[in-house]
């Protein structure tokens, strides 16, 4: 029987009633007394040197309060990055500066050059149509390879070159890898591009700076999924406040998928500008303008190779990536080509040798940084269809050569620096094939051909590295922040119970889960716990949400300071029932001596802590409130298998997504309902990488998809139904939930269903066709069946 | 500045407004109605979307001077005053039809449009009419499960939740 609350079951989100009734408060509903509007004027070219900005015509316009510009910032310090990669000579990376509005130079479309601080949005734009600007245009670098070359035009004159960084991981003695592919029977190589993709949560940014000359605190409202980072950079790094006076606020947040993890220079516009005008700043992002200034995600070009010996085993892996940093270097952007993709590259498999290089790029291009897997879907997608493409050439099932190379033993050592602590790849891959129901596929594929329909099966597996992550390994690694997460429990004198999260829910139903779990643990209804997240004058610190880590961290902080309250508690039971501490026991809210029938309710304990009249004061103090900061002892492992097929129109190229399965491993569940919804969101995401999505710029740096005419994102008629079965649990062994992270799954297992279903497809309509890039669009489909 | 009246959810409200002036700024700027969302800016996304004269219109494509006189129905009018839910409504929470909610409003009031005038629409037409509605976080599922719930179909046999 599935449970009707606590762990386990599928609650219903609480935080809908506020969504579907239009009560919602997201950041563009905040409007501050008194408040002005920022519109910011933004490089319509790639790059270019700025000789002059004429602010004086604009200045003079109905409405406008100030105009900023690069020069107001000159003594305020850039847009820090928040992790260190090490070359692989052991030099630092290449690391430019990021001004909040440009400096000299701009060198990407959207780069900020001025803002127009008006009485309203509208004033503020027309004013900024008459700020002259004289910029000489300078040749932009686009493509990745051409940046690296000797003499290519740079994107920072102070750079010795386009490179951010050359890194390796894995094994660093060019003759062992040499000798691998020597020895191998048979090697497979694959050149892939992983497309360049923009989030697009549906909330545009929007911040919202305000400032009391009276206290001299500073307010942020912010679209983040992570106010005290932003606080925290904001204040070291940026603009030199102390933290005491800064209190930054996310309120409800219409998605972030990664985007809205890095601090962004118009939250320091906003709160540098509320203090210069003396009234608060409010900017809302268009969407045109989101695109040209969230940062992107993806855009890696790849050659992999795989060696096998005779037996089919993988003896092993070599890649070599360029991934684009765009113009600057965003919050995380360097960790993502790196640590949380050069570290998958083993994926499920034991393969004994891998080698990882990446080469990443500065371009004028706008920055990119972690989107939905962050790393880990393009570590998944070009091992997977490498994989895919090997058993193809040699001849066997794609099932049974993944499972003939599965690791099985564990805890076990990658040879790119992670330890898998559980999983079960061939019990996950039995659950696939029972939902994907792959025994029936030759049936499907004889209707579709029946109907001139060309039907294809792709599989695949996929490995995570989630809730990030253990400090002192991230901190070797080059972040420059520690990855815990915190929590207060705040337990009411009625015994309701208030919960102070770091976490920051803007879609993945905190408000709902995690009281599932807090009230599991004391035996109380649901009803009676709240959780508070978003606010850093409400919360302890916390580093927010993003690598599938709010339950698998901040509900482990969450449980350890539920812990604590429970131990309290049972010494006030203790003193109230004359019994020793070691006696008690909690059940159903209910507080019991051991072998007595002697009992007291949690609302009487509760009471008593806040009232103190008979209370053990020499032991212990009244009230009932605990904080607890958790930093794992590694990152967890979520793994699954996912099967997509499709239908390809041999004559138009069109791929239709018939069926798509997934079966994943995230350890223990809280809520199920939302588990689904998340690996359908995820596949989602997925499916409009395969199919759909691409961030194109032309070659003079030309943002040619910046609108939603020209980025084709998935819409309803685009998608199926999924199934979705997570009942294999391998249980994580190091948090004290046992949970591992779903956020991410469907976006990182989906893209390589779909192009190996796809290629499948085509190869049994008679067409020998290795790869397809990523969006497989009608008119590549088309190409490639009649190239 | 010229002003305009309209009733939006059974009240009579009036602002004055510039030419230029959204349907969707006036409902959300000068009413503070700001359960109407704005997500794009070339009305494509869907978010804004309300009723006018019992259409579904999507507001940022409608100039508040266009709907002077007219009858706006918005997302904080669908409940009922006692707070109870929709069937709409009740169906996407069943369901779990959202999940960061700012899409969900347009959502909402898309459906409604869309079962007044197909009370029992198949999987594929509801597909088809959510064409101008764009979500980021459900992939669909749930909502298009929703719907079809709410229109009185068993989706039991829906895969997964
Ligand atoms: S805001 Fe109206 S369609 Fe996007
Ligand atoms: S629920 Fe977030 S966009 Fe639909």
């Amino acid at each position: 029987m599935p449970k009707d609350s606590g762990i386990g079951a599928s609650s219903k989100r609480r935080e809908d009633v506020r969504f579907l009734t239009g009560e919602g408060n997201y950041t563009d509903d905040i409007n501050v007394h008194g408040q002005a509007h920022v519109y910011f004027l933004r490089s319509d070219i790639a790059h270019g040197t700025i000789n002059s900005i004429g602010t004086e015509a604009a200045a003079g316009m109905p409405g406008v309060v100030r105009i900023f510009t690069g020069a107001d910032f000159e003594g305020v310090g850039g847009i820090p990055c928040g992790w260190q990669v090490t070359d692989r000579n052991g030099e630092p990376m290449q690391e430019p500066p990021h001004p909040i509005l440009a400096q000299g130079k701009v060198r990407h479309v959207g780069d900020p050059i001025a803002a127009v601080v008006a009485e309203t949005l509208e004033q503020a734009r027309d004013a900024a149509e008459a700020i002259e600007l004289d910029i000489a245009e300078l040749p932009a670098v686009v493509d990745m390879k051409a940046a690296a070359a000797e003499g290519s035009t740079k994107v920072h004159d102070d750079l010795t070159s386009n490179i951010c960084y050359d890194w390796v991981l894995g094994e660093t003695d060019e003759q062992v890898v040499s000798d691998t592919f020597a020895n191998a029977a048979h090697v497979t190589t694959l050149d892939l591009v992983n497309n360049r993709l923009v989030a697009n949560p549906m909330e545009p940014r929007v911040a919202v700076g305000d400032y009391s000359r009276g206290t001299d605190e500073h307010t942020l409202y912010t679209t983040s999924q992570n106010p005290h980072v932003i606080r925290l950079l904001m204040c070291a790094f940026v603009l030199g406040l102390p933290e005491h006076k800064v209190r930054v606020v996310a309120p409800d947040v219409g998605g972030g998928f990664g985007t809205k993890i890095f601090h962004y220079a118009e939250e320091a516009f906003v709160t540098f500008a509320a203090k210069a005008c003396n009234r608060p700043v409010k900017w809302t992002a268009s969407r045109s303008e989101a695109f040209m200034s969230d940062a992107h995600g993806r855009d890696h070009v790849t050659t992999i190779e795989l060696a096998l010996d005779g037996d089919n085993n993988f003896i092993g892996l070599r890649t070599n990536t360029h991934a684009n940093m765009g113009a600057y270097l965003s919050t995380f952007s360097s960790s993502v080509p790196t640590w949380l993709h050069g570290t998958l590259m083993a994926g499920n498999y034991k393969t004994p040798m891998i080698q990882v290089n990446v080469k990443a790029m500065f371009t004028n291009t706008v920055p990119v940084d972690a989107y939905r897997g962050a790393g880990r879907p393009e570590a998944t997608f070009q091992l997977e269809r490498v994989i895919d493409k090997a058993a193809r050439e040699l001849g066997v099932d794609p099932i049974a050569l993944r499972r003939q190379n599965f690791i099985t033993e564990f805890p076990y050592d990658t040879p790119v620096a992670l330890t898998y602590d559980t999983g079960d790849y061939n019990g996950t891959m039995d659950k696939l094939e029972a939902a994907a129901d792959i025994a029936g596929f030759a049936a499907r594929k004889a209707e579709s051909e029946a109907n001139g329909k060309l039907r294809g099966l792709g599989v695949n597996c996929y490995i995570e590295a989630c809730g990030i992550a253990p400090s002192n390994i991230v901190g070797m690694l080059g972040a420059r922040a520690g990855l815990y997460d915190a929590a207060t429990v705040r337990v009411n004198a009625t015994g309701s119970i208030s919960v102070m999260v770091g976490a920051h829910s803007h879609g993945q139903g905190h408000e709902t889960a995690f009281p599932q779990v807090v009230a599991e643990m004391i035996g109380i209804d649901e009803s009676q716990v709240e959780i508070v997240h978003g606010d850093t004058s409400k919360i302890p610190f916390g580093m927010g949400t993003y690598g599938s880590r709010s339950l698998a961290v901040c509900g482990s902080a969450m449980v350890r300071a539920t812990e604590k309250i429970i131990n309290k508690a049972k010494k006030i039971a203790a003193h109230l029932l004359e019994a020793s501490d070691a006696d008690i026991e909690l059940k159903d809210g209910q507080f019991t001596v051991a072998g007595t029938d002697k009992s007291v309710a949690w609302g009487d304990v509760t009471l008593t802590a806040y009232v103190p009249h008979n209370f053990p004061l020499e032991d212990i103090e009244p009230g009932l409130e605990e904080t607890a900061f958790y930093d794992p002892a590694n990152f967890t492992y979520p793994a699954g298998a996912y099967a997509c097929e499709v239908e390809v129109d041999p004559e138009t190229g069109k791929v239709t997504i018939e069926r798509f399965a997934a079966a994943d491993d995230f350890g223990n569940i809280v809520n199920p309902m939302i588990v689904d919804g998340q690996v359908h969101g995820g596949i989602g995401q997925g499916i409009g990488q395969a199919l759909l999505e691409n961030c194109v710029y032309d070659d003079n740096g030309q943002l040619l998809s910046a609108s939603y005419m020209d980025y084709a994102m998935p819409r309803a008629d685009d998608v199926p139904f999924y199934t979705v079965d997570h009942s294999s649990q391998t249980p994580c062994t190091h948090n004290p939930l046992g949970v591992k992270g779903c956020g991410e799954a469907g976006a990182i297992g989906s893209p390589p269903a779909v192009v190996n279903a796809v290629i499948d497809a085509l190869q049994s309509g008679g067409k020998d066709i290795g790869h397809i890039d990523m969006p497989v669009s009608p008119s590549r489909v088309w190409a490639a069946m009649n190239g | 500045m010229t002003q305009v009246t309209m009733t939006v959810n059974g009240r009579t409200a009036s602002g004055e407004v510039e030419g230029r002036t959204l349907l969707s700024s006036f409902l959300r700027d000068h009413l503070s109605l700001t359960g109407t969302h704005v997500g794009c800016d070339t009305a494509q996304c869907g978010a804004c979307m309300v009723h006018v004269n019992g259409e579904a219109v999507k507001s940022c494509n409608m100039l508040a001077m266009e709907a002077n006189g007219a009858e706006v129905a918005t997302i904080e009018g669908q409940a009922a005053p006692d707070g109870t839910l929709n069937t709409i409504q009740q169906a996407f929470q069943d369901h779990h039809g959202l999940q960061c909610g700012f899409c969900t409003p347009g959502m909402v009031m898309s459906a409604a449009a869309l079962l007044k005038d197909n009370p029992k629409p198949t999987e594929a037409e509801v597909r088809a009419h959510l064409e101008g509605n764009i979500c980021r976080c459900t992939g669909y599922h749930n909502i298009v499960k929703a719907i079809m719930a709410a229109s009185g179909q068993d989706v039991g046999a829906i895969a997964a939740e």
